[in-house]
C-alpha cells in the first residue's frame, strides 16, 4: 500500500510518502504496525486522538477496512479556507 | 429534483480575478438573478503575533475530489444556477487572496445560505494546511474548534 504523510505529521516523521508491504486489514492494525516503529511514530499516528485519515482519497477512520493497493493518507486537523 | 448546475472547482498557485469570475459565472444562465461572493484573506496577523507570510499545502487529488463534493452537497441543498471555487496553495503575503466562493442562484436566499455552507464544510474538510512564517520563526496553524462547530449548524437532526 502507498502511505501519505501531510503538513506537520510529514515534517515531524520526515516522511512525505512510502510504499509498505503490509497484511494489515483496518487501519487500526496498521497504525499498529507501524506503532513499532518507535515513539514517534506510536505518539504522533496510533495514540494521536486527533489524527485525520484517507483511504483512496476519501476520509476514514480507524475501522475503516484496507486493501493492498490502497492509498493511504494521514494529516493533521485541516486549516485551509 | 433538478440537474447539477456548472461546478468550476481550481485549486492553483495564482491570484484569481474575482470580477472576471463573477462575469463568467453570470454569463452562464439568464435566469441567475443572485451571485453572492466570498473572498479569503490572508491577515497580517493572528494569535496576537505579526504574519509574515503563509506557506498552503494540500493534498493533490483529494482536494479537488473533496471540494466537488461539498459543491454537489450545496446543489443538491439549494436550487443553484452555478458554484465557483478557487482555493489558491502554496505562499501567500498578507493581503493577498485565497479563497473564492461563488454561489448563483435565482434569488439571493439560496445564494448567502449555499456560500456560507460551502465555506464552513470547506474550512472543516477539504484537505489544506497553513503554515505561517513570523519573526520568530514558522509554524502550523491549529484547527479552530469553532469551525467544527459551525459545520454542526448544518447537520440536521
Amino acid at each position: 500500500m502507498q502511505l501519505r504523510y501531510f503538513a506537520s505529521l510529514r515534517e515531524q516523521l520526515a516522511c512525505s510518502e512510502e510504499t509498505l508491504n503490509s497484511n494489515a486489514e483496518t487501519i487500526e492494525a496498521l497504525l499498529n504496525e507501524l506503532a513499532q516503529r518507535g515513539d514517534l511514530w506510536t505518539s504522533l499516528l496510533r495514540d494521536n486522538a486527533r489524527l485525520q485519515i484517507a483511504v483512496n482519497q476519501a476520509i476514514a477512520r480507524r475501522n475503516t477496512t484496507i486493501k493492498c493497493d490502497d492509498e493511504i493518507a494521514f494529516f493533521p486537523p485541516v486549516t485551509g479556507g | 429534483m433538478h440537474n447539477t448546475p456548472p461546478i468550476r472547482i481550481l485549486v492553483q498557485e495564482a491570484d484569481f480575478d474575482v470580477n472576471a469570475e463573477l462575469k463568467r459565472l453570470s454569463q452562464q444562465n439568464s435566469n441567475i438573478g443572485a451571485i453572492v461572493s466570498f473572498v479569503g484573506l490572508v491577515r497580517d496577523m493572528n494569535n496576537q503575533q505579526n504574519i509574515n507570510s503563509m506557506t498552503l499545502e494540500h493534498y493533490p487529488g483529494m482536494t479537488e475530489k473533496s471540494l466537488q463534493d461539498i459543491a454537489n452537497q450545496a446543489c443538491r441543498r439549494w436550487p443553484l444556477q452555478g458554484v465557483t471555487i478557487i482555493h489558491r496553495i502554496g505562499l501567500l503575503q498578507p493581503t493577498e487572496q485565497i479563497v473564492l466562493v461563488l454561489t448563483a442562484s435565482a434569488h439571493r436566499h439560496a445564494a448567502f445560505s449555499s456560500a456560507d455552507f460551502l465555506m464552513d464544510y470547506l474550512k472543516s474538510l477539504a484537505p489544506f494546511w497553513k503554515k505561517e512564517a513570523t519573526a520568530e520563526g514558522s509554524h502550523w496553524v491549529d484547527a479552530r474548534e469553532s469551525d467544527q462547530l459551525a459545520l454542526a449548524r448544518w447537520v440536521t437532526p
